[in-house]
């Protein structure tokens, strides 16, 4: 007796095909695996450097020939996977968690620094009807992307950055409300530092446009057991990391708290 | 109608399912997710004097029929559990157990003590824990310790106590029967049995704590095998566990001498559908047989040795 899917949750063994420089903090790292080419926008893996640890990542690329994780180095296990070279091998299971649900009609995608990982697959997957990206970060080298998305988007990329080195200047939430008053959108699908989404789904709601966040936690199972990674009563490795505006409204954590790897409620850091 | 609601250790059960400690108690939410999901009861992850932050991943891994897992215990510590858990046990409709663990008898009590005020409605021992004193040793696997433990958090409370038990020893009835000794209200059987797996590309153990405990239906036999074993030689009620995925798994258990089950790794293969699923099927299956009372199931597989 197995789970749902074969071997879903048994860890391959996975060689890097190809490193990208994404930006001097954020690397992509391309490899082969059958499951994860069949992952939707918005799924995540767990990422196992043996000796070391298993770590969640979004999958920032399906590809016809390689998927792929996009990884900040902000600690020993981001800085382990960062260091990957061509021909490294590590461990994977997943993927894991449910997708975002594309609807039809015109799409808004607003992404905070590293948190375009998870939309670019997204941005691919609409391939012709264009979204329109609003993508910020803290300076014109943390734009995510930015020269793969100029290229397929073109006007349709709206940038932002805080100190003003490229784009706009100011945080992707000054910049949305201004976008929401021209054009109607059908759904705004957004991914960045939590501050960011709540106040991202606080404009959605007055202006009424659907939308769906890609939340984060602290990740410990990955298999919708352990609890570690709730948000109130919903798991993000399982019922998320993708929720709509309507299931987070009664969601008194979010934007507030978190649990910490003992399971101690603790506030979000701004 | 059959009946399947059913008084265990003094806990007026509307069903006999709950969840196993561990899966998803961490938080007084998750608590009352599965509450919602149609569990007879709810068991907290285990509490414990300190805090925990647990082993680094891997803490779990899937094997062939059931789950390894070495969490490590990951917990706030007691004295956040208190605030933790105050609002949950407020508004929960269901009898809440609150799972403890901890390296001594006085690291029990400690825990029993400065939550007794609290609306638990029972304790559950976690006794798969190190002893301080004798290192190598789970409490669980030592007769006396077993006693000492019960005895002290007796003395602390007058909450039902139930223990753990591990299943990792050689007899499991004269556990049993030192926590029968020793005053418990109530049985569990069983925890998880010590295993590993070794990851043969990377040439090494998968889990980062190398060891950890096999879950699942790779362990039912085992479990059904531990209920009906203890249930020959001892009074107290049993809560069976072990790798009930359906409501076949559930009757065996009552068959074999249980008059509760708790389902952990069966939500990773059914998510939390699991407790209507086997309601169904429970119900269904007693109206089949004609059994009116769920009270009739229970040690039916003793029938044959206790004949007269």
């Amino acid at each position: 007796m197995n789970s749902q899917l074969p071997n879903l949750n048994k860890h391959r063994t996975v060689k890097v095909q190809r490193t990208i420089d994404e930006t001097s903090t954020v690397k992509t790292i391309l490899f082969n695996d059958t499951l994860c080419s069949k992952a939707k926008p918005g799924q995540f893996v767990m990422v196992w450097i043996p000796g070391l640890d298993e770590i969640p990542m979004s999958v920032s690329h399906i590809g016809n020939k390689f998927v792929g994780i996009s990884v900040k180095k902000v600690g020993e296990a981001t800085e382990a996977i960062f260091k990957l070279k061509e021909n490294s091998e590590f461990g994977l299971r997943g993927p894991y968690g449910n997708s975002f649900k594309i609807l039809k009609g015109r799409i808004l995608i607003v992404g905070g620094g590293v948190g375009m990982a998870p939309l670019k697959p997204l941005i691919v997957k609409l391939g012709r009807d264009k979204p329109t990206v609003l993508m910020g970060a803290a300076t014109s080298d943390e734009l995510l992307f930015f020269k793969q998305l100029k290229e397929r988007l073109n006007e349709n990329l709206i940038v932002t950055t805080e100190d003003g080195s490229k784009g706009l200047k100011g945080l992707v939430s000054d910049i949305l409300p201004k976008l929401l008053e021209k054009k109607s959108f059908k759904c705004i699908y957004a991914c960045g530092p939590e501050l960011m989404l709540k106040r991202t789904l606080e404009i959605a709601s007055k202006f009424k446009v659907q939308a769906q966040v890609s939340l984060e936690r602290y990740i410990k199972c990955g298999l919708g057991l352990c609890g570690s990674c709730m948000i109130n009563g919903l798991r993000v490795c399982k019922d998320g990391p993708i929720f709509s505006i309507d299931s987070l409204k009664s969601v008194k954590d979010f934007g507030f708290h978190r649990l910490d790897p003992s399971g101690r409620k603790i506030p979000i850091q701004k | 109608m059959a009946k399947i609601s059913i008084e265990v250790v003094g806990l007026k059960l509307k069903n006999p399912l709950m969840n196993a400690s561990g899966i998803l108690g961490l938080t007084g939410h998750s608590l009352k997710r599965i509450a919602d999901s149609g569990a007879g009861a709810v068991v907290s992850k285990s509490i414990g004097k300190d805090a925990r932050l647990g082993n680094p991943n891997p803490t779990v891994v899937e094997v062939n029929c059931g789950l390894l897992n070495s969490m490590g215990l990951p917990n706030p510590g007691v004295d956040a559990a208190l605030e933790e858990f105050e609002e949950l046990l407020k508004t929960v409709n269901v009898p809440v157990i609150a799972s403890i663990y901890g390296f001594s008898p006085e690291d029990f009590s400690v825990v029993a003590k400065k939550i007794d005020s609290l609306n638990f409605s029972a304790y559950e021992l976690n006794v798969s824990c190190p002893h301080v004193k004798e290192l190598g040793v789970e409490i669980g696997q030592n007769a006396d310790a077993i006693f000492n433990v019960v005895r002290k958090v007796k003395s602390a409370t007058s909450k039902p106590v139930l223990v753990k038990l591990s299943p990792n020893v050689s007899n499991i009835v004269e556990m049993a029967r030192a926590a029968e000794d020793a005053g418990a209200d109530g049985l569990t059987a069983i925890n998880t049995l010590r295993a590993m797996k070794i990851d043969i590309n990377f040439g090494r153990p998968t889990l980062s704590a190398k060891i950890g405990g096999l879950s699942g239906p790779a362990i039912k036999p085992v479990a059904v095998r531990c209920v009906y074993e203890i249930s020959k030689s001892i009074k107290i009620p049993i809560i069976g566990c072990g790798g009930i995925t359906s409501w076949k798994d559930a009757v065996e258990f009552f068959m074999a001498g249980a008059s509760a089950v708790q389902i952990g790794t069966g939500i990773l293969y059914s998510d939390l559908q699991i407790f209507e699923e086997i309601i169904k099927g429970l119900t269904a299956y007693m109206k089949k047989k004609k059994f009116k009372e769920l009270k009739e199931l229970i040690r039916l597989a003793h029938r044959e040795d206790e004949k007269v």
